[in-house]
């Protein structure tokens, strides 16, 4: 029998939602199986209750041919269930040899050290997840600390591997080295499930996709006859373009100049060193680079959130340089930051105050100091409407949003005040196929009504597709700035490693090939 | 419900069950050391509300507690942590006191103004601007420089009376100031009960309070910044918002209504700087700011709740023999749960797992016999 996991019309229903509705899977030995699904899904409440996290209402899961009942992650540990969490469980003080071992420790009443390491090192050797036993777990990359979390459910013995959205804090390079590791493991013959929502990695490492759309299982494909197309549509639900046709530019004059900027961050380390470009109106000037090269802090210093320390900054012939954030936002530029969580949001505030939250000083928001709640109400609700923000309900906390609809509140806040400018850091991190889609046209409507967007993305794809100029930034330098009909994708990655060797040119653009095209 | 009901039944419902398991257990504690809970609870709840005299009583304990939960909710509402009130609550009262006993020929109600005003800006420079500047500027974190501040302030006024020449001394054997002449006294409430008890119209003051800081934090931009900044610092420079000055200006505020109660019970209470420093008003006003979650209308009723457990102490171990001390621990152990929020809807689901494993075992039973 090649079935090592299979489950039968497995049901849960949470207070107002079908969950997972009669859901089918079958994972053979050896083989890499994605779970592919926007947010929401319920490829998380699949995994919980195959984890033995929640308890199934109805159907059945067979192990091996078995079937059990886990009341408890330990459950299914026992029974050979390994899980890395998208966040990770580890204690950054301690070893990594003492993160493994933790719970299930060798030695007695003392613990042996030595042999956890030793232990640590022979599980490393043997599916080659290259990581030093005695380093502190603090001190490594995410990369790595996912290794541990992988080596952790091989030294609980596992079976069978649940990868929960496993490239979503790491980088490309990470990204590669993590499927060079599950190829690996595959060939030694460890079944594994891997919940994705980007169909770029799903065809990178996979053999075969469940398609997941809200709690039903669509269709299980063999990922060689698929096209990204296909599975997008079935994900989504419906066509979705995934590169969206841009008009003509109507490129206008000059709205933003930087001039020669520099940022330091607060340890006055140079993180912008000698900045200049321009920004048009009708254009879109995207900003490329290797994440920590700069971009975010050169963008932070434009928005007014970061002191310049030399240089300056214009905008429609304006010198702004010394503003304040406010007094930024007034002359007409928006921002999206890169973090909505963190900085584009308050959690605790409703819709209502989130989306005043840049503009509370003026009216109808405010009158004389005096906070004009009504007014707010009616202005969420119109924006709520006109954004298509879900749940469409004005006095919801930001927390209770999904990150797409946390995305759309910033963006309609921003776009709302009908700026000059917009800034958007990081628009799509996170989201899902259908939300992206959304945003893109969004960007690039505001583009063609004539406003000047600049683009900050870790993604490539999405830098490359959405603007008519590039800057490549690296080491808060920038590189230089490019046509974005006309260039290569290797040509940027080669300028976001900041060398213009051949050699460094064929690395990259090898790495970029089969991240993207397996 | 409206979804605006049900959040201020979910606000007030932790609150109250932290009461009631604090009330419970301090049964347990009663009934252990062999004293009937009933009798004695009944004799503290008498002696809090049992006759006008001793709700009098406990209203005029409430309002400096009322006051100062007030200013520390603010400080709380813009994530910093105000510990010394106590001090504040002393630095304005010695501003009050000052400025009562000087400037005699002023009309009596303008007097009165005058002096509270002197002892909220002294509260407000001592909580506020000095250890928010330090806190803003060279990054003093808050709760060491108010505390060290609060010290200060309360030796401060001990300072003031304690010497035969101390700078506010009344000449005599006794260590206090000069009374507050009549006419700039806050009046008693005009009931026998109120006035033997001391019930001035500072209750009003206090209520007027409450609803006033309601209304800055609610439906102002300025209580909207301290609240943007107190949820996310970061978003708050996002929007706008001067962080350092809005921190300054909530410690400045917090200070301010410490400052303010210590002017209405020298106005209202003692009339005079006099030995009795041990007021501790400022650090159980904490746990009144804790207790109403921050919430204004919340700082009214916690405030009341402690002072009838202060007032009713004091009868309770007259008439059951129990020491007073035990106030102390129902205290603490509203603490405890207030601060354990995340206890009881721990405890809430722990109950009803049980129950569905007790049904899911007698469905199974059922099954077997069957």
């Amino acid at each position: 029998m090649g079935d090592f996991l299979s489950v039968t019309e497995l049901t849960k229903a949470f207070p107002g939602v079908l969950a997972n509705d009669h859901i089918n899977l079958t994972l053979h030995r050896g083989e890499v199986h994605a779970i592919l699904g926007e947010n929401g899904a319920g490829k998380s409440t699949l995994m919980k209750l195959i984890y033995g996290l929640y308890e199934p209402d109805s159907g059945e899961i067979l192990l091996e041919g078995n079937p059990v009942h886990f009341h408890s992650p330990r459950d299914a540990i026992h029974a050979g269930i390994g899980m890395v969490h998208q966040h990770f469980m580890l204690i950054p003080a301690l070893t990594v040899a003492d993160n493994v071992v933790l719970g299930d420790e060798p030695g007695h009443i003392r613990y042996d050290r030595k042999q956890a390491e030793e232990k640590v090192r022979s599980l490393s050797n043997q599916y080659k997840l290259t990581v030093d036993a005695t380093a502190k777990v603090g001190d490594l990359s995410v990369g790595l600390q996912q290794r541990v979390e992988i080596l952790k459910a091989f030294y609980r013995k596992a079976k069978l591997l649940i990868l929960d959205e496993p490239t979503a804090l790491l980088t490309p390079q990470e990204t590669e080295e993590l499927f060079s590791i599950i190829r690996h493991l595959r060939d030694e013959g460890i079944p594994i499930l891997f919940i994705s929502h980007k169909l770029d990695e799903v065809r990178a490492v996979a053999n075969r996709v469940t398609v997941m759309r809200a709690g039903k299982t669509v269709a299980t494909l063999s990922v060689a006859g698929t096209t990204s197309q296909q599975l997008a549509n079935l994900m989504v639900g419906r066509d979705v373009v995934l590169r969206i046709e841009k008009q003509p530019q109507q490129r206008g004059s000059v709205l933003l100049d930087i001039r020669n900027l520099e940022v330091q961050d607060k340890d006055k380390h140079p993180r912008v060193r000698g900045v200049s470009f321009q920004v048009h109106a009708g254009e879109v000037f995207g900003l490329a680079g290797i994440d920590g090269n700069g971009q975010f802090e050169l963008v932070d210093a434009i928005a007014g959130l970061l002191n310049v320390f030399r240089g300056s900054v214009w905008f429609d012939g304006q010198n702004i340089t010394r503003l304040s954030p406010g007094a930024r936002t007034a002359t007409g530029i928006a921002y999206v930051p890169q973090d909505r969580q963190v900085e584009g949001l308050v959690l605790n505030f409703d819709l209502v105050e989130n989306l005043m939250l840049r503009d509370f000083r003026r009216r109808p928001f405010s009158r004389n100091g005096w906070l004009s709640r009504q007014a707010a109400v009616k202005y969420a609700n119109d924006l709520i409407q006109r954004f298509d923000i879900r749940p469409p309900d004005a006095l919801r906390k930001a927390a209770d949003l999904s990150g797409g609809n946390q995305q759309k509140v910033i963006l309609a806040r921003e776009v709302a005040r009908d700026p000059k400018l917009l800034i958007v850091a990081q628009p799509t991190r996170g989201l899902d196929v259908g939300a992206i889609e959304g945003i893109h046209r969004q960007l690039l409507h505001l583009r063609d009504l004539g406003k000047a967007i600049l683009l900050v993305s870790l993604e490539l794809d999405e830098i490359m597709s959405l603007s008519d100029r590039i800057g490549v930034i690296h080491s808060g330098v920038l590189q230089d700035i490019v046509d974005a009909k006309t260039v290569t994708r290797e040509k940027i990655g080669l300028l976001m490693t900041g060398s213009r060797s051949d050699e460094g040119a064929r690395i990259l653009s090898s790495d970029i090939q089969e991240v993207r095209k397996p | 419900m409206t979804p605006g009901v049900r959040s201020v039944v979910r606000g007030l419902g932790l609150p109250i069950l932290a009461s009631l398991f604090a009330i419970v257990i301090g049964a347990i504690v009663v009934a252990a050391i062999g004293f009937n809970p009933i009798t004695v609870y009944g004799s503290l709840l008498s002696g809090a509300f049992g006759n006008l005299f001793s709700i009098g009583a406990t209203l005029s304990g409430a309002v400096p507690l009322i006051l100062i939960g007030l200013g520390i909710a603010i400080a709380f509402k813009a994530g910093v942590f105000n510990i010394g009130a106590e001090g504040q609550y002393w630095v304005g009262a010695i501003a009050s006191v000052w400025v009562s006993y000087h400037f005699t020929g002023l009309p009596g109600w303008l007097h009165i103004i005058l002096a509270l005003v002197a002892g909220m800006l002294a509260g407000a420079v001592w909580g506020g601007v000095i250890p928010g500047l330090a806190k803003a500027y060279v990054g003093a974190h808050e709760v060491i420089t108010t505390m060290m501040m609060s010290y200060i302030g309360i030796l401060l006024a001990q300072y003031m009376i304690e010497e035969p020449n101390a700078p506010m001394r009344q000449p005599g054997y006794i260590p206090e100031s000069p009374m507050i002449p009549n006419n700039v006294q806050l009046p008693f409430l005009p009931m026998k009960a109120f006035v033997q008890s001391q019930l001035s119209i500072g209750i009003f003051i206090a209520l007027i309070a409450a609803v006033v800081v309601w209304l800055l934090l609610q439906k102002t931009t300025f209580g909207f910044q301290i609240r943007t900044v107190g949820y996310n610092q970061r978003a708050a420079k996002y929007a706008g918002v001067h962080v350092a000055w809005y921190t300054i200006l909530a410690l400045g505020m917090s200070g301010l209504f410490a400052g303010l109660a210590g002017g209405v019970q020298m106005l209202g209470v003692a009339h005079q700087l006099n030995d009795s420093f041990a007021s501790q008003y400022g650090y159980t006003a904490i746990v009144v700011a804790l207790l109403a979650r921050n919430n204004p209308f919340g700082c009214i009723i916690a405030g009341i709740f402690f002072a009838a457990l202060s007032t009713g102490g004091q009868t309770m171990q007259q008439f059951s023999g129990v020491p007073a001390s035990l106030t102390d621990v129902l205290t603490g152990l509203v603490v405890f749960f207030v601060a354990a929020e995340q206890l009881i809807p721990e405890i809430r689901a722990w109950f009803r797992r049980n129950k569905d494993r007790r049904r899911i075992a007698g469905v199974q039973e059922g099954g077997k016999t069957a």
